[in-house]
């Protein structure tokens, strides 16, 4: 043991005089200076998209960098500057932001937290990314934002439905545009009593993670302020595949409506095996059997196929609605790619332009001048009507849509209908809302 | 030196020189260019070549000597990685008590998933620790979210008690993670005309674990326990017949080795206080078993090496965009460009794992003994076409 | 009751696929001596047929309809399937709603031939080299082979339903006088199942060629001393076994759209399957597929949950864990294979 002990010490020496010179006075960060963490200098600014390109997320990774390369494109005044135009903001000139051209860099999430974050921070330390956007599920949005507190950069979120992402684990560097597990609840709700009565006994099928967790408890509030009651609420794991085995004791389990709390190629799975077991055709206490999605995307419905025809649930926007916003997105969108985009790509990109014209109007990439200029942020033209960016918490508050499976789609897009736009007031929520309580923004971080 | 012989002694001095001067060695490309894409001179990556470099020597110490393949060894890093975030979360942000729980814990740990499942050998040993890690993971995601924060991962928050700390810094934000004040992201830049050096504190408290680790590693293969580990290896029964019981040296291997991955845990926590469960599931404990085949197992370098070599394709190769491609290639006339463009586009970006996949199976193909193997062929080249004489530390890959 | 046999017959369901993937790795092990990562791939490979069968059935010329528009405003393109042209919208929507069925004539020499190019490209070199070399081999073909097809296919899944006429579901219980409902492409999944294990059990116990197969798996060289090609009927068995898994993969589609990665989500729970069973042992795979389907979807069941919570998360490994305990080589496992 002698031994060992004088090399370690002998190791420490030979250590230091190699790091001394180096590594001691790093207590001094590069940054320090300037007065925020990568502080853009020469005549481009860089954003890091963080998007999952492998894994089961990795098509829907796809369309949100098209719409991030659309929006880049927007940004330096290429293309038809799309939202630009409706956007109602004109602080963004097509000239870069703040005179300096756009430049990105892209990484993968592979939807797994720690390899989000090492591809973030890459971005950081590496590219001197000013501003780190994108995710595809709440996991690594929280994760991310957690760390772009930490470095002392913005985060604008991607896809990202968990409440848990502007309530407990919201942070001040944080931005999301997306709408909430809360949101569709509140949404949904209206259009399901109008459908489907007010005495209805209601099954969840919850994945076994936080963002499930929390839409069934946002959803099963909101279906029992209706007077529906709640049978029984069933967690699936992660990784099952086949969902029989939870799909078959809802047959008689008495109740007449299944809602899914699933999303992704889980959602696809079960709402396949529901649809198989002849869930649809039932009949259950005189009424038809009905099943619920409440977050839908256009790629789960893809997935699913003629499963969807005709089930409800809600989307955060969808290419065929009609505003200027929304056509001249689905227009530059569409004439760049071929087909319309999704409604991960609608958020990047909206996220992306909102980005750019905080720092505009503060003048500055600092962080915490962005984030001021975000905060009770209201705009408009971007899609979903009216938005406000709230301070407290850093969500956006905008119109949801309630959405349903189309019975004869024209082409392998056209799979959702709008069925309502649910205005904004009807979503909205207090900041100490008990589901989103429990954390704090804390004060927004610069990184020097 | 340190009771090695020279060619230890010289294997560690060149281990030692590499990691403290990785910053310039894996920074080859000035900032400003093209190539610029490929150098891994950043505190993160570095940090993760060093800390899955330890991942691998650790898991080497079982696999190389005894010849058990673990397949569950991700889930000693996980439970590292979650006593660690506890500790900054409950004590204070300081690194070397959450390092050494961690230790504490992953070895314990180890013990008992070790001590059952050293009751069995061969793939039923390593169905076994298979098992235990996959349960440990969906458990973590699920039931466990409690302690594990599940999906997000155990991260810190504004209201931990950090009772030897503060709760929240002056300024209202989580502190960070530091050794007695020195902070682990504080990182020093260099700029050497064109180039930026980036000396990350992290980086260096790693490397010099990494040393240490080596160092033990070196010292484990080489002492009379190491060769009766090897023993195991070549035939536990005859070693059985002789009298003695090899079911304790197994298991002490078995628990180093799971130290030295709660060591790693802790020191991934350190770097970014985040815990998540992905890090428990068995594509993360394959991945050190490739990491360490593919480096050449029972080597001491070996499992460094392939260490690095994963961690840079999935940092490096999974950035290149078209885009950036289209800014290498501009200076071709455009439909050569595009065609270019066009061939190489499905082995980046998303196309990383396919490119990784390819390797893979090259390296197993033509290097058996991996990486090392290749090293030693070079050398053999450089040297005139002579037999390298193979070092001592090889030994045939186990079954 | 009845949710007990429900579950039973989930259990099943769910054993079959672990089955014939488990039965398909065994047979590889058995004879060639060799771990087979990429065997997940196959299934998945399998399952891709279908899709791409379908896919070719849908190849569509395009009309224009100017009375209609597609979502930039210009006018939409109809697209009408060939086979509907040249069949009849009525025959030829027939085809296309047929697609999994007839995906199967188009699996079998498929996946045969591609067994036989793994084995005879790859595979063949390794038989002599350590287990490990052999995992990271096919781990890395497993990689390749996913990848390109989600560089052709993407990484959403396909939906691939069954023809409408099995789409329904059935009430099994009527003959023994219960309400036992149950769809009918899982109870054709089931009996198709059946029908390959059988098939196989029989040709290897039945006919010549199995007989020599045996004898190899007892005592290749032996068998090779008696003058017999003992190496290419080998080769012929790997292809058999990838047939079995693409097989396996065809059927699976309209259970669950299928996606590149869905090979390895099977890939883990087979290999638990196999060893479970005992290496080697091809009654012990088949054995311990159906009794993990069935205890799995036990344990989804609400009393299993709220008796131990997570317990659906972690039953296969702990019913692993307590199989190898109890008994060291798994179910029907011989002594001293892959124990070293």
């Amino acid at each position: 043991m002698s031994k060992l002990d004088v090399s370690r010490r002998g190791l420490l020496r030979t250590g230091a005089v190699t790091g001394a010179g180096l590594a001691l006075p790093t207590i001094f960060t590069a940054q320090s200076a300037s007065a925020f963490t990568n502080d853009p200098t020469g005549g481009t600014v860089t954003l890091g998209f963080n998007v999952p390109q492998t894994g089961p997320y990795a098509d829907e990774g796809a369309d949100e960098l098209r719409a991030y390369e659309l929006a880049v494109d927007h940004l330096n005044g290429e293309g038809d500057g799309g939202m630009l135009n409706s956007f109602s903001s004109k602080a963004l000139q097509g000239n870069g932001i703040l005179g300096k051209k756009v430049e990105y860099v892209t990484g993968d999430t592979q939807t797994k937290s720690d390899a989000a974050r090492a591809s973030a921070k890459s971005m950081i330390e590496k590219d001197g990314a000013i501003m780190i956007s994108g995710g595809s599920s709440s996991g690594v949005a929280i994760a991310v934002q957690g760390l772009c507190q930490e470095a002392g950069v913005i985060f604008m979120a991607g896809l990202t439905h968990s409440n848990d992402t502007t309530g407990k684990d919201k942070k001040a560097n944080g931005f999301r545009h997306f709408f909430n597990a809360y949101m569709s609840g509140a949404a949904l709700a209206p259009v399901l009593k109008n459908l489907y009565g007010d005495d209805r006994k209601a099954y969840h099928l919850t994945a076994d993670y936080t963002w499930g967790w929390t839409q069934e408890e946002s959803i099963k509030a909101a279906t029992e302020a209706l007077g529906w009651e709640t049978v029984n609420t069933v967690k699936t794991p992660l990784a099952a595949t086949d969902f029989s085995s939870y799909i078959a004791p809802v047959l008689n389990s008495g109740a007449d409506v299944l809602i899914l709390n699933h999303y992704g190629g889980n959602m696809v799975n079960s709402l396949t095996n529901a649809v198989q077991f002849g869930l649809r055709e039932k009949e259950v206490n005189g009424k038809n059997f009905e099943i619920v999605v409440p977050l839908y995307s256009r790629l789960m419905a893809k997935g699913a196929g003629a499963n969807v025809k005709g089930i409800h649930g809600s989307t955060n926007w969808h290419w065929s609605l009609q505003d200027e916003g929304s056509k001249a997105f689905v227009r530059s969108f569409g004439t760049k790619y071929g087909f319309p985009p999704s409604q991960a790509a609608h958020t990047c990109y909206v996220q992306t332009l909102l980005y750019a014209d905080a720092v505009q109007r503060a003048g500055s990439f600092n962080p915490c001048a962005v984030g001021e200029a975000l905060e009770g942020f209201e705009f408009d033209g971007m899609g979903n009507g009216k938005t406000l960016y709230r301070a407290d918490d850093h969500q956006c508050f905008k119109d949801v849509l309630v959405v349903r499976g189309k019975e004869n789609p024209t082409s392998e897009f056209d799979l959702l209908e709008v069925v309502e736009v649910t205005p904004r007031e009807q979503v909205e929520y207090a900041p100490d809302h008990p589901m989103f309580a429990g954390g704090q923004l804390g004060s927004c971080n610069p990184g020097a | 030196m340190f009771g090695l012989d020279k060619r230890d002694t010289s294997l560690l001095m060149i281990v030692a020189v590499l990691t403290l001067f990785a910053p310039f060695i894996l920074n080859p490309f000035p900032t400003g260019s093209g190539l610029a894409q490929f150098n891994a001179g950043y505190p993160d990556l570095m940090q993760r070549f060093v800390i899955f470099g330890i991942f691998a020597i650790g898991f080497n110490i079982l696999f190389g000597l005894t010849g058990y393949l673990s397949f569950g060894h991700a889930a000693f890093l996980g439970v590292g990685s979650y006593s660690a975030v506890w500790m900054f979360k409950l004590l204070s942000m300081n690194v070397l008590p959450a390092i050494l729980l961690s230790v504490i814990i992953s070895g314990l740990f180890a013990l008992v998933i070790g001590y059952i499942s050293l009751r069995r050998s061969g793939i039923y040993f390593s169905i076994l620790t298979l098992a235990f890690a996959q349960m440990s993971f969906s458990l973590a995601y699920s039931v466990l979210t409690p302690i594990t924060n599940g999906e997000t991962g155990l991260q810190l928050t504004l209201d931990d008690p950090r009772v030897l700390g503060v709760t929240a810094t002056a300024d209202g934000s989580i502190p960070v993670t530091n050794l007695f004040g020195l902070e682990m992201r504080g990182t020093y830049e260099m700029v050497v005309g064109p180039w930026a050096f980036q000396f990350n504190m992290g980086y260096y408290l790693c490397a010099l674990v990494l040393i240490a680790a080596f160092y033990l590693a070196i010292r484990i293969f080489r002492s009379p326990f190491g060769m009766m580990l090897r023993a195991v290896k070549s035939n536990q029964q005859r070693m059985n017949y002789t009298g003695l019981n090899s079911k304790p040296y197994t298991l002490a291997a078995f628990v180093i080795s799971g130290m030295y991955a709660g060591l790693a845990g802790g020191l991934m926590a350190s770097m970014d206080p985040l815990a998540g469960a992905e890090r428990m599931q068995w594509t993360a404990s394959g991945e050190v078993v490739l990491m360490t085949i593919l480096g050449g197992a029972g080597t001491l370098i070996g499992p460094v090496l392939g260490a690095g070599f994963i961690k840079y394709f999935e940092n490096i190769f999974s950035k290149i965009n078209d885009n950036v491609l289209h800014g290498w290639f501009a200076i071709l006339p455009d439909g050569l460009e595009d065609f270019i463009v066009f061939v190489v586009h499905p082995f980046i970006g998303k196309g990383w794992h396919l490119t990784l996949g390819i390797l893979f199976m090259l390296v197993v193909i033509y290097l058996p003994g991996g990486l090392v193997e290749g090293g030693q062929r070079i050398a053999g080249w450089v040297r005139g076409n002579k037999k390298p004489d193979a070092p001592q530390s090889e030994t045939k890959p186990a079954e | 009751m009845d949710a007990f046999l429900l579950q039973i017959l989930n259990g099943l369901d769910k054993g079959s696929a672990y089955a014939l993937i488990a039965l398909g790795l065994t047979l590889i092990f058995g004879t060639l001596g060799v771990v087979n990562f990429a065997h997940g791939a196959l299934f998945m490979i399998g399952a891709f047929c279908a899709v791409t069968v379908r896919k070719f059935l849908n190849l569509s010329v395009e009309t224009i309809d100017p009375e209609r528009t597609d979502f930039l405003g210009n006018p939409l393109k109809v697209k009408t399937p060939y086979v509907e042209n040249w069949f009849g919208p009525e025959f030829g929507g027939l085809i296309i709603d047929w697609s999994v069925p007839i995906a199967i004539l188009f699996a079998i020499p498929i996946m045969i031939a591609v067994g036989f190019i793994m084995e005879r490209g790859l595979i063949k070199h390794f038989y002599k080299r350590p287990h490990a070399d052999q995992i990271l081999v096919t781990f890395g073909l497993a990689i390749v082979l996913q990848e390109v097809i989600k560089y052709f296919y993407g990484a959403n899944p396909i939906p691939t339903p069954a023809p409408d006429a099995l789409n329904g579901v059935a009430n099994l219980g009527a003959i023994i006088g219960m309400d036992l409902i149950y769809p009918v492409w899982r109870i054709v999944y089931f009996c198709f199942a059946c029908l390959i294990i059988s098939g196989v059990f029989a040709f290897l116990q039945f006919t010549t060629f199995g007989m020599v197969v045996r004898a190899g798996m007892a005592d290749r060289e032996t068998v090779g001393l008696l003058g017999i090609n003992i190496d290419r009927r080998f080769t012929i068995m790997f292809g058999i076994a990838a047939a079995v898994a693409g097989l396996a993969g065809v059927m699976y589609t309209p259970i669950n759209s299928p996606n590149y990665h869905m090979g390895m989500d099977f890939l883990v729970l087979s290999f638990v399957v196999v060893v479970v069973g005992g290496m080697g042992s091809l009654p012990g795979a088949v054995l311990a597929g159906f009794v993990l389907g069935i205890l799995e979807s036990f344990a989804s069941m609400e009393w299993a949950i709220n008796l131990i919570p997570g317990i659906n998360q972690i039953i296969i490994y702990l019913v692993a864990i307590v199989i190898l305990l109890v008994r060291p080589r798994g179910l029907m496992g011989r002594k001293g294979v892959m124990e070293d």
